[in-house]
């Protein structure tokens, strides 16, 4: 391993390590008073105001995988990773706030699985409640690998050691103050990520030569890999065929498969994100939540892909010096965040970006954590084993699920460290269950005559398509197995995201297909009166008239969309 | 009732303001050379200060 990434804290960075666990905890302990009752535990109350629960809303993602994940992809695909904002993610954000939030705050629903119970009906509840709730604890597991193993790795503390005192904190915290505390130290680690990486993307890009030099010094690194000289530092100019591209992903892929089918099933379905949302203190505020978040997430490329981008110039210009050397002897892209810290921050401001980073670990956990806690307590414990019990037995019950999903993501921690297949076979499985989901919702929400049936044998038939497409497409240089082609290797793709992108679109398509075929061969059970308030030609549309225009969801939605498609053509 | 979350916000960035400009008035000229010739923790400190106090400024004023 080469050294430079090696990071050295200082007394002043342990400080400041040390005075964030303090706070963290604190904000805990103060708002253990307001739990009274589980309403107030798993929704904080519906009582938060939007811009603290639009900036969770953004937090809640910003967990490992992205502060680390999209610096690496910034390293490995240059400016297109940008995708995963400006297409992946902003209009998913615009279309919930607008179009969803209505009947998720609306309904009255609690959770994400709650409102497709009231939707359509239990099977189709207990489906999506499962899967999520083995997901999130798998997710949060993972999370607590990833920064147990990446602490070892930089400041040499023990693997158990970090996973124990991490888990105890977020245990802590959540089990006092429930999703406010979440929410409250989400909104903290946000900060502490601004706080600590813009200071750090400026110098290097400093270092760099500013912008136009380091465009410049991309290009080496395209036509290196043998792809063109601007490929680097250029979103849409190479996206006409997946060959001329390191993402390997035409711009059909792209558009339909992350920026259609990904996004809106995540930002739009996913109750991690979405719990945020549905804690504000109004209809108004729950709807300026993903827009509020929207504003920053379209700016944070700046802050996550640009060090990626920076440093593999860097790595270029030094001949693969900057980076240290992964195992197959290719650069370290993991690597990019911390061997940037290493070199540019020193003691003081490193102990801000070093917590900003353990931050961002230990909160993405405690989104899931939340998330899973709610589920369990209100959409499979409360439905399946204990109807009718009191209100503080379902509270008792979210602290218990809290403990409980700790404990268990201690164990998916364990089973990641000791067997990698295991985690790349259950993402594998996550991700056929999560491809078809938006098509449910859409449907749901816009066509009343949507059955429970259609419903659920849609999703088991889009999680189906998912695995046989999977069964049936492997990349290119792929070996069959996991990876795809399982069943006989048909269909040919440049790149595993491609790959995964297609599929996608398949599982979606089915899905949709199936919902509508036999929502037409199926009785209604729900009359349109059950449907007030859960499907959009039934609900009275919620005005905004009479609020400053700075709160009108539809005109703010429309002013972003206008900032990303300048944003687009900026970067074109 | 919950607190202003601007409360713990505002203490912590002061408080770390605060310590980077400490930092940052004590550095060594090899920390400058680090950051490009630039002493950043002093700048930075007083960014996050500013911010700091701002958000315990708004926290009181609204009430």
């Amino acid at each position: 391993m080469n050294p430079i990434s090696a990071i050295h804290l200082g007394p002043v960075d342990y400080g400041i390590l040390v005075i964030y666990f303090a706070f963290v905890l604190g904000i805990g302990f103060a708002l253990k008073r307001s739990m009274t009752g589980s309403k107030e535990f798993f929704l904080s109350g519906r009582s938060i105001p939007a811009w603290v629960t639009g900036l969770a809303f953004l937090s809640a993602n910003l967990g490992a995988q992205e502060v680390i994940g999209m610096a690496a992809s910034g390293a490995k695909y240059g400016l297109m990773t940008s995708h995963f904002y400006w297409v992946g993610a902003i209009p998913a954000m615009v279309f919930l706030a607008i179009f969803m939030m209505p009947f998720y705050y609306g309904s009255k629903a609690r959770s994400v699985p709650e409102y497709l119970k009231l939707r359509f009906d239990e099977k189709t509840r207990g489906f999506n409640a499962i899967s999520f709730a083995v997901m999130t604890i798998f997710s949060s597991g993972i999370s607590l690998h990833a920064l147990a193993k990446l602490l070892e790795t930089l400041v040499h503390w023990n693997y158990w050691t970090c996973i124990t005192v991490s888990a105890l904190i977020v245990l802590v915290y959540i089990f006092l103050g429930g999703l406010t505390s979440a929410i409250y130290n989400e909104v903290l680690q946000f900060f502490m990520i601004v706080m600590g990486f813009a200071p750090l993307v400026y110098l290097a890009l400093q270092d760099a030569g500013g912008w136009t030099v380091l465009k410049e010094k991309l290009i080496p690194v395209a036509t290196g890999q043998g792809f063109a000289p601007g490929t680097w530092s250029q979103s849409w100019a190479h996206l006409g065929n997946p060959i001329e591209n390191p993402m390997g992903v035409g711009w059909f892929g792209m558009v339909m498969g992350l920026g259609f089918v990904l996004s809106f099933g995540y930002w739009c379905t996913d109750f991690l994100v979405v719990q945020r949302a549905m804690a504000a203190d109004s209809m108004s505020a729950a709807r300026r939540t993903p827009l509020i978040a929207a504003i920053p997430k379209m700016l944070f490329p700046a802050l996550v892909i640009l060090p990626g981008m920076i440093a593999i110039a860097l790595h270029q210009q030094s001949g693969g010096m900057f980076l240290p050397t992964a195992t197959d002897g290719t650069p370290d892209y993991n690597m990019v965040i911390p061997t940037l810290l290493a070199k540019y921050l020193p003691t003081g401001l490193l102990g801000i970006g070093f917590t900003a980073l353990m931050a961002s670990f230990m909160s993405g956990m405690a989104g899931n954590v939340t998330a899973f806690n709610t589920v369990w307590t209100y959409d499979i414990y409360q439905s399946y084993f204990a109807p009718n019990k009191s209100d503080s037995h379902y509270l008792w019950m979210g602290r218990f699920a809290t403990v409980f999903g700790i404990v268990v993501s201690i164990g998916a921690a364990f089973l990641a460290s000791q067997f990698n297949n295991i985690m790349d076979m259950l993402q594998l499985v996550f991700g056929f269950v999560n491809a078809p989901l938006f098509a449910t919702f859409l449907l749901g929400m816009f066509w009343r005559r949507t059955t429970g049936h259609g419903a659920f044998f849609g999703l088991i038939g889009g999680t189906t398509a998912a695995a046989l497409f999977h069964g049936l497409a492997l990349a290119k240089g792929c070996v069959p197995g996991i990876k795809g082609g399982w069943l006989e290797p048909m269909f040919s793709f440049q790149s595993e995201m491609g790959q995964n992108f297609w599929m996608a679109i398949v599982a979606w398509s089915a899905c949709f297909g199936l919902t509508i075929l036999i929502s037409l061969l199926t009785r209604r059970t729900k009359s349109d009166e059950d449907l007030k308030g859960l499907v959009y030609s039934l609900t009275p549309k919620p005005k905004a008239e009479d609020e400053a225009w700075y709160k009108r969801p539809v005109l703010v939605g429309i002013l972003v969309m206008v900032a990303v498609i300048i944003l687009n053509l900026l970067f074109l | 009732m919950n607190f202003d979350l601007r409360i713990p916000l505002g203490l912590i960035f002061s408080l770390y303001g605060i310590i980077l400009i400490g930092t940052g008035l004590t550095s060594t000229p090899e920390m400058i050379r680090q950051t490009l010739g630039q002493n950043i923790n002093l700048g930075w400190g007083v960014v996050q200060l500013l911010f700091g106090l701002t958000m315990l400024f708004l926290s009181r004023r609204k009430k």
